[in-house]
């Protein structure tokens, strides 16, 4: 199952122009989904406001190349392992979810685009990239859901609580279990059974919630949050700091400090 | 004249609905970040802003703590064991200052009244504080301001 590619056994029922179509849908999807949360949640005034205020109150001007090194800096540190849930369980189980789900769809489109026509040959590394990411987004998406999520944390709801937040966090879980499901059941070759069609349906309904549901749930937010971070690093480079004092240097008789606890106090 | 948060900085990890006194930091059922939930009940104890690991907790101040248009901005450093603060005055001054964090962990070193002693007519009366003046790690009598030195005018 982990080597094999299903868009390509999928490929001799359905032709691959249809699949690769649905991708072209879903890419529009996000893509409009996303400028239309823009327009109406006015996230880039936003930004731009608080970029022109904070170059108002910067203490030295940032070079083009101290710039591109802070933002690089940026890039790899803080948005690639999603440095501000510090360190923990949280950030563990968002950076599972965060590269799983990234391996997933980059393997999927690979896929699809390239190796889903009849007689192609798929390299083993895409459909084992493609389990792999789907595994991950698992184990990262039902950790958080059942026992991080800030509502059963800090908030002491029960897991089984649904909110219109959850909108992303569950159909993103769907669309990874029902397309291992599906791949799985479709590698036991079961003689035109129901089993994989069903699971097929699903994937395709959860796929078409997760990106028809853009603006209504917290996808973009995958888009935010690394212009959030580069704009927090820029902002203590050049001194403005979001009008945050500088770091403490603290006196000997303040002691060793102390250590955060977990917000589960209720 | 309360808190609020800037939604791109909160993570939504909980720390400001666990750490509330009142109760009215809670979690966004839109979007999972925190949200104040009822403005009017908020103190501005800056218990939610100390608390913040992301700094994305502000506070819209009443005048009698510094003028309108100010901005006070918080930042926490537990390794250090310091809270820094700054105050942004709308004329453009700025105020830094460095204090001990004095947050004890959760459910520790809580005084068992219970066990202590009775206190006595005498105690009782006087204008100190329970514990006072060992508790403040002060040996002998209290630091006092002699009443000469006051400045004249109505004192409430």
């Amino acid at each position: 199952m982990m080597t094999v590619n299903p868009y390509a056994t999928l490929a001799e029922s359905i032709p691959s122009a249809v699949i690769q179509g649905f991708v072209l849908v879903m890419l529009a999807l996000i893509f409009f989904g996303t400028v239309i949360q823009m327009i109406h949640h006015k996230n880039i005034t936003y930004f731009f406001n608080n970029a022109k205020k904070a170059k108002l109150s910067a203490e030295r001007e940032l070079s083009t190349g101290h710039k591109a090194a802070i933002i690089a800096k940026t890039v790899v540190h803080d948005i690639a392992t999603t440095a501000e849930l510090g360190i923990g369980k949280r950030r563990v189980a968002h950076v599972l979810g965060m590269w799983g789900t990234i391996l997933f769809w980059v393997a999927s489109v690979v896929m699809i685009f390239c190796y889903s026509s009849v007689g192609a040959v798929t390299p083993d590394i895409w459909p084992m990239m493609w389990h792999v990411g789907a595994i991950m987004t698992c184990i990262g998406g039902y950790w958080f859901w059942l026992f991080l999520r800030v509502d059963v944390l800090a908030e002491a709801h029960p897991w089984y609580r649904i909110i219109k937040a959850d909108l992303f966090v569950l159909t993103l879980l769907a669309c990874a279990t029902f397309g291992l499901a599906w791949s799985y059941t479709q590698s036991l070759n079961l003689e035109n059974r129901w089993d994989d069609k069903v699971y097929l349906v699903l994937y395709i309904l959860s796929n078409i919630a997760l990106f028809g549901g853009v603006y209504w749930s917290k996808f973009a937010h995958m888009f935010y949050k690394p212009g959030a971070a580069i704009q927090k690093n820029l902002a203590e480079a050049d001194g403005s700091r979001d009008n945050l004092p500088p770091l403490a240097e603290a006196p000997k008789q303040f002691g060793l400090g102390i250590k955060r606890e977990q917000p589960k106090h209720y | 004249m309360s808190t609020f948060v800037y939604m791109t900085r909160c993570d939504g990890c909980g720390h400001c609905v666990d750490i509330c006194p009142s109760d009215i930091m809670h979690i966004d059922e839109n979007i999972r970040r925190a949200k104040n939930i009822e403005p009017n009940f908020c103190w501005e104890c800056y218990s939610c802003v100390k608390a913040c690991p992301n700094h994305a907790i502000d506070v819209r101040g009443y005048a009698d703590f510094a003028p309108m248009g100010h901005s006070v901005r918080v930042r926490r450093e537990e390794e250090k064991g310091t809270i820094s603060w700054k105050i942004k005055f709308r004329n453009g001054t700025t105020k830094d200052f460095v204090s001990p964090i004095t947050t004890k962990p959760w459910g520790k070193f809580i005084p068992k009244l219970a066990e202590g002693d009775k206190p006595n007519q005498g105690e009782i009366n006087s204008q100190r504080l329970y514990t006072e003046p060992q508790g403040l790690n002060i040996d002998g009598e209290l630091p006092s301001v002699p009443k000469d030195s006051f400045k004249k005018g109505v004192y409430y």
